[in-house]
């Protein structure tokens, strides 16, 4: 049912773009005040995140430990998994974002025989960083449109994603990838009863959104075969500040720019966040050293003491002098 | 216990399959057997805590005060200015469900509410009912709901179905610790008087007799005579245990559970065995006769509170450094609380092992060792003397407890203290040891028997790992370096791996110690007959 209310709201968010710029010629606000509304809202929305968890201190050191600790010298630190300097930490950090190293982790539990079994089960890691990396490529890709001349890194990596060189245009790797990508993350929501029982409308709509701008996509380039200079026309009037809306711009593209439109808007005020959230997520960026140094607590009250030891031998003086313990005060 | 259903019939009742209504359309369930005791108003009145009253859970009217959504809408969101952590975790999750099949509750119940993802859920939908504005405007499809006393009725039943052990945070790939999330809607239910006894009644033992068990100074004494005595009877040696003792170099410190029940005491007799071999320099406190903190399980400042007599005890006495026993979440608190809350620790010294001159660098700032470092150290420098052949009767495996194991790291320390004391070692599982190891599903203040059940389902993975390795190589002890497991797995044992004993690291160094002038021992520290001497 969720689903099909995220499948809904992205096929209404395709009409709108579709009547609003085919029907209703509207496609200067389509095309150029949308676009810097969503870039704008994007970015302040997500400084705004990110300075609002950053306001909330992080009293203690609260790292989830995922192997041996450091202690003594014939005793193998695992120092990725149980970092304690900060160098170790940032590696810590670096596998995290970079190779998913919790989501590596994952098994499937199953009852069996009245047994409890464990498997492995990598493929949510495998399609996660699938997903993750095809985007990142494409985002870069995407760049080509906002430079004139194009930079060398960024020629170079649609190079890369094309060197299959397969058809004409060139396919890339990452438009497969990633609809193979999106497609599992929607697959296994769908399919497991546990996920469906879990899942919102607000995971399934991403999800459905990116497709939605992924397809429209690829329509563009492999079958409507779309002006790309007309396109580049009005994406670099964007970024130089003096929009235009050049003739022969296809409808599909406006449907494709407002989706993703949709999607920056969207993102500072839902789950995806999880891009920026996760750099901050305290059982994973703090070192474990707080046995070995001092950590501030900014709220910690001195006013909280101990049940005193005075108080604790006037209750029990008489019994403890009896038992033979020794005693601050006789009688 | 009477109505608990055999282990096997226990489980085929278990189905992963989720109800067909959806979560928040799924009332909660507060019959009895769901819930532990409500905490005594007597004790809620001596730690001066909101509501004290007589209620059952079981009831309609849990007599909550007038304004309680104000109370927890304010106290949540005071939590999240203070808790980063809070405020992250209500935020990023994209419930991936990795950690939905990690649990121990879940997998030994099948309840979709023990998903750690749903478990946060219940009270992410509050966060974004009440503190977002899209969860303001578009309830339903943000998944937001506001708080009634239903929801406030689920958190009861549900956040004291977690035992903070912390095993879905290490496979959730943004870290999102489900303890952190229940340690916060347990403070909210705390401000409304929802609590329960088995936590509170020895946070105030704590409070005012210096351990969870309420056991006074000459009581405490009493026993650890007893226990003399029996070290005495095995050994033919009389040992002197230093209390409350000043100008000694250390302080130990171990949780009040050890001196209190069998298995425990026999881990306490360990440490006791170990101290006079070295010649330790040390003494016992009666007023910091407590290693762990049900503070932790109440709120951070019950833990500051009842953490501070272990720094103000050293001090009082004079000792150098502070030596602690096995338990778990005492060395969370003493890892990562410990000296953010009650240090810097400046009267104290970087511990130094009398014996091998160890400097121990990992607890230069807390000034405190585990046990457990101090033996390896110890055994390391070949200082003990040892028989392990007076262990042949046991076929060990080990259980790394929740906290030491993803809240502080300590996996490989006690492991080489058994290896060198036991000859017939086998590991469990890997999935259910090291970081991945599964609680005894009594955890976080959870010990307590009107809840067996649960905590059988709970028990599941860790006992059918028990029983793998039973079958598979004959093990028949269970080692451990925590005090509630020794009171939680033997229940948890008799139930799914019958046959197989609970025992402390510590016990098997205490049957293998060659102490300096002892007798020829006929026994193990349980009185049982040591291999050969069984005519």
């Amino acid at each position: 049912m969720n689903a099909l209310y995220s499948l809904v709201l992205v096929f209404a968010l395709v009409l709108i773009a579709l009547f609003g710029v085919g029907s209703a010629h509207m496609a200067g606000l389509f095309g150029t005040l949308l676009p810097y509304v969503a870039v704008a809202v994007f970015l302040v929305g997500f400084a705004n995140r990110i300075i609002g968890w950053a306001k909330s201190p992080v009293p203690f050191r609260i790292p989830t430990t995922g192997g041996q600790q450091k202690s003594l010298d014939f005793i193998q630190h695992d120092r990725f998994d149980n970092p304690v300097t900060p160098g170790q930490t940032f590696i810590r950090m670096i596998l995290e974002i970079c190779c998913f190293r919790s989501l590596f982790r994952n098994t499937k539990v199953e009852l069996r025989d009245g047994r409890v079994t464990y498997a492995s089960s990598k493929f949510l890691w495998l399609f996660s960083l699938l997903f993750h990396y095809s985007f990142l490529l494409i985002v870069i890709r995407h760049m080509r449109l906002f430079f004139e001349p194009v930079p060398e890194c960024i020629a170079f990596v649609e190079m890369i994603d094309g060197i299959m060189q397969i058809g004409v245009p060139r396919l890339y790797m990452s438009d497969l990838l990633i609809l193979a990508g999106l497609g599992f993350l929607l697959g296994r929501r769908l399919k497991d009863p546990k996920l469906r029982y879990i899942s919102l409308v607000t995971d399934y709509f991403p999800l459905l959104l990116i497709i939605g701008i992924a397809l429209s996509g690829i329509y563009m380039r492999y079958f409507e075969h779309v002006d790309i200079l007309a396109i580049k026309k009005l994406t670099m009037g964007l970024v130089t500040f003096s929009p235009v809306i050049p003739e022969g711009v296809s409808v599909v593209f406006f449907i494709h720019l407002f989706l993703v439109c949709v999607l920056l808007v969207y993102f500072p005020f839902s789950k995806l966040m999880h891009a920026g959230g996760v750099f901050l997520s305290p059982t994973r960026n703090m070192p474990n050293d707080t046995r070995i140094n001092h950590h501030e607590n900014p709220w910690n009250d001195p006013n909280i003491k101990p049940h005193s030891y005075e108080a604790y031998e006037d209750e029990f003086r008489e019994a403890m002098i009896e038992a033979g313990l020794p005693v601050e005060k006789k009688a | 216990m009477a109505d608990l259903p055999k282990a096997d019939e226990l489980f085929k009742s278990i189905n992963y399959t989720p109800p067909s209504t959806g979560w928040m359309d799924t009332p909660v369930d507060t019959s009895p057997g769901n819930w532990c005791y409500p905490a005594k108003a007597e004790k809620l009145e001596y730690l001066g805590m909101p509501n004290p009253r007589e209620w059952n859970p079981a009831d309609v009217d849990w007599k909550l005060p007038e304004n309680w959504q104000e109370i927890v809408k304010e106290g949540f969101r005071e939590r999240l200015d203070k808790y980063r952590s809070l405020k992250v975790f209500m935020d990023i999750c994209v419930r991936c469900g990795a950690c939905a099949d990690k649990c121990h509750f879940f997998i030994g119940s099948g309840d979709p509410k023990n998903m750690p993802v749903l478990r946060a859920e219940l009270m992410r939908s509050i966060y974004r009912g009440e503190f977002t504005l899209a969860g303001k405007i578009l309830s339903t499809l943000t998944g937001s709901r506001v708080m009634t006393e239903d929801v406030l009725k689920e958190w009861f039943i549900y956040f004291y179905q977690c035992t903070e052990c912390r095993r879905c945070s290490l496979y959730c790939p943004y870290g999102i610790d489900t303890a952190e999330v229940t340690m916060m809607a347990r403070e909210l239910l705390h401000l409304c008087g929802v609590n329960i006894n088995w936590i509170l009644e020895p946070v105030s033992n704590c409070n005012r007799t210096g351990n969870h068990l309420g056991i006074q100074p000459h009581a405490f004494k009493d026993i650890v005579d007893f226990m003399v005595d029996d070290i005495e009877e095995i050994t033919g040696k009389r040992l002197n245990v230093p209390m409350n003792e000043k100008g000694h170099e250390v302080i130990f410190i171990t949780p009040s559970g050890d001196v209190f029940a069998d298995p425990g005491i026999y881990t306490f007799m360990g440490y006791l065995m170990l101290f006079d071999h070295i010649g330790l320099d040390y003494t016992l406190s009666t007023y910091a006769s407590e290693g762990g903190n049900f503070g932790l399980f109440t709120s951070a400042d019950m833990m500051k509170k009842l953490n501070a007599k272990m720094y103000a005890e050293a001090d009082r006495l004079g000792a150098k450094w502070i030596l602690g026993g096995e338990c778990g979440h005492m060395w969370r608190v003493i890892n990562q609380y410990m000296d953010t809350m009650n240090g810097p620790a400046n009267n104290l010294e970087v511990p130094v092992n009398p014996i091998t001159g160890t400097v121990f660098e990992n607890a230069r700032q807390t000034k405190m060792v585990h046990i457990t470092e101090f033996t390896a150290d110890l055994m390391k420098h070949n200082k003990l003397k040892l028989d392990p052949s007076r262990n042949d009767h046991i076929r060990a495996t080990f259980h790394d407890s929740c906290n030491p194991a993803r809240a502080m790291g300590l996996m490989d320390e006690p492991r080489y203290v058994i290896k060198n004391v036991v000859k017939n070692f086998f590991e469990m599982p890997e999935q259910t040891i090291r970081e991945q190891t599964f609680c005894c599903a009594g955890g976080s203040g959870l010990n307590t028997d009107e809840i067996m059940e649960i905590r059988m389902r709970g028990g599941l993975p860790r006992g059918n790992a028990l029983k793998a390795v039973q079958e598979q190589h004959d093990v028949n002890m269970l080692s451990c370096i925590c005090a509630i497991d020794r009171a939680t797995l033997p229940p948890l044992a008799n139930y799914w791996a019958p046959g197989v004993d609970v025992c402390g690291v510590h016990e098997l160094v205490g049957n293998a110690l060659i102490l300096d002038g002892e007798k020829e021992r006929e026994t193990d520290l349980r009185f049982n007959p040591l291999p050969g001497k069984e005519g």
